[in-house]
């Protein structure tokens, strides 16, 4: 575990990717092939069987340290994670050990196949005999939730390194539901993989925001206008008789968006599409809300894939028959794409994006503004003689999109952040007038600099009014300008409403609360855009 | 019962028979301060009472006060109350307020840690009935480790940058964690460079005869390339300034209790978070409340609720006390 130990810390001190990607590739180069498995598992979100419970946990750590379990219980949201919490806690053990990191899992495995009583002991030894951090690694093992600041992407570019292998090719072997239980370091990384070329996606080319009104590109004929929907960029390959799709971190989400299974039916062999992945209620798209849930599972519920369906809205082109279209004008690639595109049926879970025909600017800012009803985040503006570029090339490619909504709120409860946030007060409460009453109608948690978060959390000790708990309430001095992308009907809100994406744009140390916004300003507002 | 010699304002800690405020956060007559910390030393008071040690410090961040200097141990008579000061042990000249009337006698501690750092005085524990408390680590997951433990790996930092030709820079409060860091070092390993706002107190307690090393300040004109291998202390605030980036490629690192907690560790981005803490941990709060002998006891500033419910559940009769303390400077993650 020592070297894992050092592996963690390494990548814990820093915030540069590549120092992550070198430490990783250093322990690939040398670890054993049951210690490199098991990593390359655990950054790729596998682990092992729960063997305690985290209530069993707590009551063990709890005794081992010799404090009253609700002292436990206190400090964890003041750490921000339990794992942590209670490497914390534990007295030093005095013992050390220099089994590796697959003993430790496999001491883990085989905790859970013997019965309750005999675990605690084991887990106290284990305790004793690891250091802190080797601690900590160890409770994170039996938590999960094994996130360090190590993308399953990074991971396999330090395995790209460290092997000498494609990352794409990696990225393919890595799919799929293996366990380090099922397979071997030779067979999973080592052997031969037939598809790994016919996975192989191109790079993105991404937009750059539109700063000021778009009059400065010039001729509006040179310009495609489309909407710029609210879900993930994702590239669809049809190669071979099979479908890969990737998202724009370059990740094989494929076995996600069970969806596009179908597609190979539709579409003929050698298609590369570039598009938008969205929740789809059969006319529109059902907001990034009900994407969100999909996103981080590898293995997609019947009832979820019910409720949120998803389709590609295809609007670019960069392959077709094998052949690589990204040097071709993009109205050449749009033009085919249409053709590509147009019979296709429903259930292929595939449409085009539409382009937004406009004669001038103004009449485009117009269509702009009424992207929210489109279910859009604004527009796209994408030169029409431009090839597919790589990266972030500025110049062809942008996205304009909406101002966000903003609302001048009254700051009434406070609390303090955990994680990376202890100690700070930064989760508010936010509230509009009703006649005389402060009616709350939104948190917000994120906005402010580091300097402002210090300089309230001081004024929030000085100014608590009540305490609920962690809540408190504070006197209702402070005006902040609240910034949200979208405004719904909400019941379960004693306001009535519920803001999408709602933070702090800007303190307004200018205004008294009284100048707050009203509820029947909000209510105006969720009559416009709601 | 007659009225507590000790009474909890909105002004501040007050002894009604003795008519001053210990530490008090709005302006008053008497104030007497248990350290130069800004949010215990704060301007505009008529009078100052604190220990020889800690005034000059005070002279030279509020300016033109009225004050006067008291040894540690020396008593004082004000109106029929006797005043003590006592070490604490939090920074150089730090000290604990003892307040005693006809046999009932309390005691504030300001900021302090019971673990000796080599340079301010040794914390002392006093006997009393009713302790005020400040519990700013005050939960059990706040355990320090061996000084000695730290200033290995702050060294071995600093050689490791040293030995590659680069810069290490610290991040530290100008007024105490500057010097308890300067005096961890090994200076041995390279030159010590200092931000003008550390090198003024440095000079300070140098004069006052503080064991401090030999430092130079950075000045606009330094030839930055003849001194790698640094280790440069400056105010957090600085780290990421115009003023760092003449260090280039600098690794950063900074000092504090919180740096116990990989969350805030992450937060402050530096490349590392060394847990070096004036103020005391978990048992050392727990030990220090023990050795006073007190049944009364009343935290302040910290995780007071949390600490205070411990209290009652292990004996004592603990009641939180709300202040203006923390909220900058040394015991205050946030503000750096
Ligand atoms: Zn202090
Ligand atoms: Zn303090």
């Amino acid at each position: 575990m020592k070297d894992f130990a050092a592996l963690f810390t390494q990548i814990d001190q820093t915030t540069k990717t590549s120092v992550k990607t070198e430490a990783l590739a250093a322990f690939f180069r040398k670890a054993n092939d049951e210690d490199k498995l098991w990593c390359i598992a655990l950054f790729s979100g596998r682990r092992p069987k729960r063997a305690v419970t985290t209530t069993q946990l707590r009551e063990w750590a709890a005794e081992r340290a010799e404090v009253p379990l609700w002292l436990l219980e206190e400090s964890y949201p003041i750490v921000g994670d339990l794992a942590e919490t209670i490497a914390l806690l534990l007295p030093e053990g005095g013992e050390t050990s220099n089994e590796s990191l697959s003993f430790w899992v496999k001491e883990l495995i085989a905790l859970s196949q013997v019965d309750l009583d005999a675990r605690k002991p084991r887990i106290l030894a284990a305790w004793d005999r690891l250091d802190a951090t080797e601690r900590f690694l160890f409770n994170k093992l039996i938590t999960g939730g094994f996130r360090v600041g190590v993308s399953q992407k990074l991971m396999t570019r330090a395995l790209a390194l460290a092997t000498g292998q494609d990352e794409a090719v990696l990225a393919l072997k890595l799919m799929g539901g293996w366990t380090p239980q099922t397979t071997s370091y030779h067979a999973l990384i080592e052997a031969d993989s037939p598809d790994a070329d016919a996975s192989r996606p191109y790079p993105f080319y991404l937009a750059h925001p539109l700063e000021s009104a778009p009059d400065e590109l010039a001729a509006p004929q040179d310009w495609q206008a489309e909407w710029k929907w609210d879900g993930i960029r994702g590239q669809l390959i049809l190669r071979d008789g099979a479908q890969y799709l990737w998202s724009r971190g370059e990740e094989l989400i494929t076995d996600r968006f069970p969806e596009f299974a179908r597609t190979v039916d539709f579409l003929p062999p050698g298609t590369v599409l570039d598009g938008e992945i969205v929740t789809w209620d059969g006319a529109a798209p059902m907001g990034f809300s009900t994407l969100q849930p999909r996103i981080g599972r590898k293995t997609v519920p019947k009832k979820l894939l019910k409720e949120a369906p998803v389709i590609l809205l295809a609007y670019d082109l960069l392959e077709v028959g094998g052949e690589d279209l990204r040097d071709r004008p993009l109205h050449e690639r749009r033009a085919r794409l249409d053709t590509l595109l147009q019979d296709i049926p429903p259930e292929a879970a595939v449409r085009p994006s539409p382009v937004i025909r406009f004669e001038d600017w103004q009449s485009l800012a117009d269509t702009r503004d009424t992207a929210r009803a489109a279910r859009a985040e604004g527009l796209m503006l994408k030169r029409l003689s431009s090839p597919y570029q790589i990266g972030r090339k500025k110049g062809d490619w942008w996205k304009w999109k909406l101002d966000p909504l903003t609302v001048d709120a009254v700051m009434i409860y406070a609390q303090q952040g955990h994680g990376r946030r202890a100690g700070l007060f930064t989760d508010f409460t936010f509230a509009v007038w009703k006649g005389n009453e402060l009616v709350p109608f939104t948190k917000a948690y994120s906005g402010l600099t580091d300097a402002e978060f210090g300089q309230i959390t001081t004024w929030v000790r000085k100014n608590t009014l009540e305490r609920f708990g962690p809540v408190r309430r504070v006197s209702p001095e402070h005006v902040f300008e609240i910034a949200f992308e979208g405004i719904q009907a909400s019941p379960r809100h004693k306001s009535g409403i519920a803001l999408r994406f709602p933070r702090m744009a800007r303190w307004r140390h200018d205004k008294p609360p009284q100048e707050a916004n009203t509820l029947k300003d909000l209510q105006d507002m969720l009559a416009l855009y709601g | 019962m007659a009225d507590p010699l000790l009474t909890f304002t909105d002004r501040g800690i007050y002894c009604p028979r003795g008519d001053f405020y210990i530490d008090p956060w709005r302006p008053v007559d008497r104030a007497v301060i248990t350290h130069g910390h800004s949010d215990h030393a704060r301007p505009g008071h008529r009078a100052y009472l604190a220990t020889h040690q800690a005034l000059p410090v005070m002279r030279h961040r509020l300016g033109e006060i009225t004050a006067q200097g008291l040894d540690y141990g020396e008593t004082l008579d004000i109106g029929g109350v006797t005043v003590s000061l006592h070490p604490a042990g939090h920074i150089p000249g730090s000290a604990q307020v003892r307040v005693e009337h006809r046999g009932e006698v309390w005691v504030v501690s300001g900021d302090y840690k019971t673990t000796p750092d080599g340079l301010c005085e040794d914390f002392e524990p006093v006997q009393c009935q009713h302790f005020v408390t400040e519990c700013t680590f005050g939960l059990p997951v706040f355990k320090w480790k061996p000084q000695a433990e730290v200033a290995g790996e702050l060294n071995a930092w600093w050689a490791e940058q040293a030995a590659q030709g680069g810069f290490a820079m610290l991040g530290a409060y100008s007024l105490g964690k500057a010097q308890r860091l300067l005096h961890m070092l090994d200076p041995g390993i390279g030159p010590i460079l200092t931000h003008g706002a550390v090198e003024a107190t440095n000079e300070i307690l140098r004069g006052q005869g503080y064991d401090l090393p030999m430092t130079e300040q950075v000045t606009p004109d330094m030839d930055v390339k003849s001194r790698t291998g640094a280790l440069i202390i400056a105010p957090p605030s600085a780290l990421g300034s115009q003023w760092a980036r003449r260090f280039k490629g600098a690794s950063t690192g900074f000092a504090s209790g919180w740096m116990r907690l990989r969350g805030v560790r992450r937060r402050r981005s530096t490349d590392r978070g060394f847990v070096v803490s004036d103020h005391a941990d978990w048992d050392g709060l727990l030990e220090a409340i023990k050795s006073t002998m007190a049944e009364n006891i009343y935290p302040t500033h910290g995780y007071t609720d949390i600490f205070a419910r411990y209290l009652n559940e292990i004996g004592y009769t603990a009641r939180v006390v709300p202040t203006e303390f923390g909220g900058d400077e040394d015991d205050q993650e946030t503000a750096a």
